[in-house]
């Protein structure tokens, strides 16, 4: 057949139209699977130990007592906060970057009332207040960029990025100004005694606050993007910004009214990690979650709901590293090794969900 | 969706009876002692620690591997507190931790848990937080920084004899310049540098200290960068109170490029980075006090609340003279370690030293309710200022005449 001479490439890869639901969480189960074989036959070369058992460990680390349970629940709660955060900006293809430093403006600000009223104004009151001050200072840090992308065009990646090293100074400033002891450079524990500002234990337990607050924002957000005005015009903008025009959407005030959500949320998740867990301030507040959070967003492809699973992965994955580390006497890297190659192989699972890959010689079994 | 759920859960369950099958190891010792280190052992702090705890073990005889359970790596805010609180869970009834920023964390840590004895090393609240199960100590590392500082004095007065010092070694007032790269700007820094200074000032008496803080405990380049800059402004001799061996490594390159400039590490024997500008380095011998609080946890006896004990127990030292040492140095430094021990030298004579030209008399060492009255009385008795005796972390927080500052906050 003269088709022959054409010689056919090994590889052809084309874009699929669509995946049933099923399929491409297929996918991904296959994925998480394939890494935890690639995962356990390094651990086996290099360390000699049984992968199993250090996949045991790491499970361990995160859900074997009901206390590391409760932490692991505490930190999966503020990485979807931050998530959810970036939701809507992300929605909108603004590529908001500055979690770290809208988390810290609202750190901050949670901190100084902590340190300045957390033993004048009684707890419920000055928890609203926090709450409340905290989303403003986000909001406000999302808001810079958020304007500046709106009126001038500016790159919101570089600008959003560069507000975090502002961030981060006037955190410097503040640990300086606020240190105890003098030059010690730590704020260590606000109000160690009082506890005035920290999160109540609900029901005896101290972290349930920081889950009410966090799913409710969740909830809330999933709503908001799904079944709201302004969500559509959300993704309307993020899709092309000339339909968006077309169909009378105002998109500077669509930008800068999602940017002050985004930031007030993210300023709230600062208040969390300051009043809900550190009960300090410092420049690691933040902590990198802020960028963490950006892989949890894509991920889940900004629907928030999927965050929950997509976050508690990362947190999973983070714990069980540390117990590895502890338990086997490994170093921190090898842990994080592991989960590199496990988020390596999550995202590249992406790629074989959105592109179908068609190897010479299969070609018309997979013409059909 | 559901699909996945079932995965999640079938494999969370399978993990779960591994992790079953997994526990109830641990042989018949039943003590388990946690360690919380804020980094690994790539610094030269947590290398001090970690090898302390490994004497102590062998020493005591514990089982490292089913009776220690390490922490590597825990920053210093709510971490520190999970790690200690996960160490409680695991059944340590003993945990220590190693850096001064983990205290306050600690301390949250020892209200919740009244039965688990928790040691926070450097800190300082352990006496006036009032809990019996929160115990601080803290070498006497100032006694270690004197030796070293005069063994850098003794080269100085070879390098007077052998006419290197240079006049850009020189203040207008004819003072030497020395220089030290400290990482924070209070009082266990402090209290190093001062005793290093009157290490070297004990040999050499006009001397002049510039010092310059880093901000951080373990950052390379900046320490580097910093003895770079003190050496451009005339230093000749560089020490440090940071853990890393950034400062030597700059200082053997400048010395190797024709600079007259030597160096005095921490912790770290400096030899191997700087064989020809490295001196020697003040060292803790943690082993001391990890076996004391090992041999208490195992009969079951109280750790003292502050302990504190320097070159009479073999708590301190100075690491392996090097090459470059002035001759006469270890003759020297012998007499000055027997001096230390018998109470004849004291590092903090108020004779030594002035503040604003004034000889001290009376310090407020620890004032937390702010009466202007010490909490726990004047570390001045006839002349000597007693550190680290008052409580185990050093209180020494005066800048002396002499030394200057560059860029404290």
């Amino acid at each position: 057949m003269s088709v022959d001479k054409v010689r056919e490439p090994f590889v052809r890869i084309s874009k699929r139209a669509s995946i049933e639901l099923w399929r491409s969480w297929l996918f991904r189960a296959a994925a998480l699977f394939a890494s935890l074989v690639v995962c356990g036959v390094i651990i086996f070369a290099l360390t000699g130990l049984n992968p199993v058992r250090v996949y045991a460990a790491m499970f361990s680390g995160a859900f074997g007592t009901v206390k590391r349970s409760w932490v692991t629940i505490r930190d999966l709660m503020m990485l979807l906060c931050i998530s959810v955060g970036l939701a809507p900006a992300f929605k909108m293809r603004f590529w908001n970057i500055g979690a770290e430093g809208q988390i810290l403006a609202g750190g901050i600000v949670s901190a100084a009332l902590m340190i300045y009223a957390g033993n004048s104004i009684p707890l419920v009151p000055l928890l609203m207040l926090m709450f409340l001050a905290s989303a403003a200072a986000g909001a406000v840090w999302g808001l810079i960029p958020g304007v500046f992308k709106a009126v001038w065009n500016a790159n919101e990646t570089l600008f959003t990025l560069m507000m975090n090293y502002i961030a981060i100074q006037v955190t410097s400033y503040f640990v300086a100004l606020w240190e105890n002891p003098y030059g010690s450079n730590t704020v260590g524990v606000i109000n160690q005694l009082s506890k005035g500002g920290w999160f109540p234990a609900i029901f005896g337990q101290m972290y349930l606050l920081n889950v009410i607050i966090v799913l409710a924002l969740t909830i809330l957000m999933y709503l908001y993007l799904r079944y709201s005005k302004q969500g559509y015009e959300i993704a309307v903008v993020g899709e092309s910004e000339n339909t968006a025009r077309y169909a009378a959407i105002n998109v500077r005030k669509v930008v800068i009214r999602t940017m002050l959500i985004s930031g007030a949320i993210c300023g709230v998740a600062g208040f969390i990690a300051v009043a809900g867990a550190g009960h300090t301030i410092s420049t690691s507040t933040a902590g990198g979650k802020g960028f963490v959070a950006i892989i949890v967003a894509w991920l889940s492809k900004f629907n928030t709901l999927v965050m929950v699973l997509i976050s508690g992965l990362l947190v999973f994955l983070d714990k069980g590293a540390v117990q590895i580390a502890s338990q086997f006497d490994l170093n921190d890297f090898v842990s994080e090794m592991i989960t590199g190659i496990i988020l390596f192989f999550i995202l590249g699972s992406e790629f074989f969900i959105n592109f179908k890959v068609r190897f010479r010689g299969r070609i018309k079994e997979a013409g059909k | 969706m559901k699909k996945l759920l079932a995965i999640v859960i079938a494999l969370a369950m399978v993990l779960a009876l591994a992790t079953a099958c997994d526990a109830g190891s641990g042989g018949a010792k039943t003590l388990k002692i946690g360690i919380i280190l804020v980094h690994d052992e790539n610094t030269g702090y947590d290398a001090a620690h970690i090898n302390g705890i490994k004497a102590a073990v062998a020493a005591v005889g514990i089982d490292e591997k089913t009776q220690i359970f390490w922490k590597y790596n825990v920053e210093e805010n709510e971490k520190c507190y999970d790690a200690a609180i996960d160490l409680v869970e695991q059944g340590c009834s003993y945990i220590f931790s190693d850096s001064y920023g983990h205290q306050d964390h600690m301390l949250r840590a020892a209200e919740e848990n009244p039965e688990v004895v928790f040691v926070s090393m450097t800190g300082d609240k352990g006496a006036l937080s009032g809990l019996p199960n929160y115990k601080n100590a803290f070498p006497h590392t100032f006694e270690s920084r004197y030796v070293s500082g005069v063994v850098a004095g003794m080269k100085l007065k070879q390098l007077v004899d052998e006419n290197k010092v240079l006049d850009s070694n020189k203040n207008p007032d004819g003072t030497i310049k020395i220089g030290y790269v400290g990482a924070f700007p209070y009082a266990e820094v402090v209290s190093g540098y001062t005793a290093f200074y009157l290490g070297v000032k004990s040999i050499v008496d006009n001397v002049q200290m510039d010092v310059t803080y880093t901000n951080s405990w373990y950052d390379p380049t900046a320490e580097a960068e910093a003895a770079n800059s003190l050496v451009s402004r005339g230093c000749i001799i560089i020490s440090q109170h940071a853990d890393s061996t950034g400062a030597p490594s700059a200082c053997e390159a400048l010395l190797n490029a024709g600079t007259t400039v030597y160096c005095v590490g921490y912790n770290v024997d400096m030899i191997p980075v700087a064989p020809n500008a490295a001196l020697t380095s003040a060292q803790n011998n943690w082993s001391v006090y990890y076996t004391y609080a090992f041999n208490c946890a195992v009969k079951g006896e109280e750790i003292v609340t502050d302990w504190s004990e320097g070159y009479a127990t073999g708590t301190n030292m100075i690491s392996e003279l090097g090459a470059s040492c002035a001759p006469g140095t270890a003759e020297k430094v012998a007499e000055v370690e027997a001096g230390i021990k018998d109470g004849s030298v004291q590092v903090f004579d108020t004779a030594k030293f002035t503040v604003d030209g004034q000889q001290l008399t009376t310090y407020l060492a620890i004032d937390t309710d702010g009466d202007y009255k010490g909490d726990t009385g004047d570390p001045i008795e006839n002349g000597i200022f007693y550190e680290s005796k008052l409580r185990s972390a050093p209180y020494f927080a005066l800048r002396i005449d002499g030394i200057t500052e560059l860029n404290a906050q």
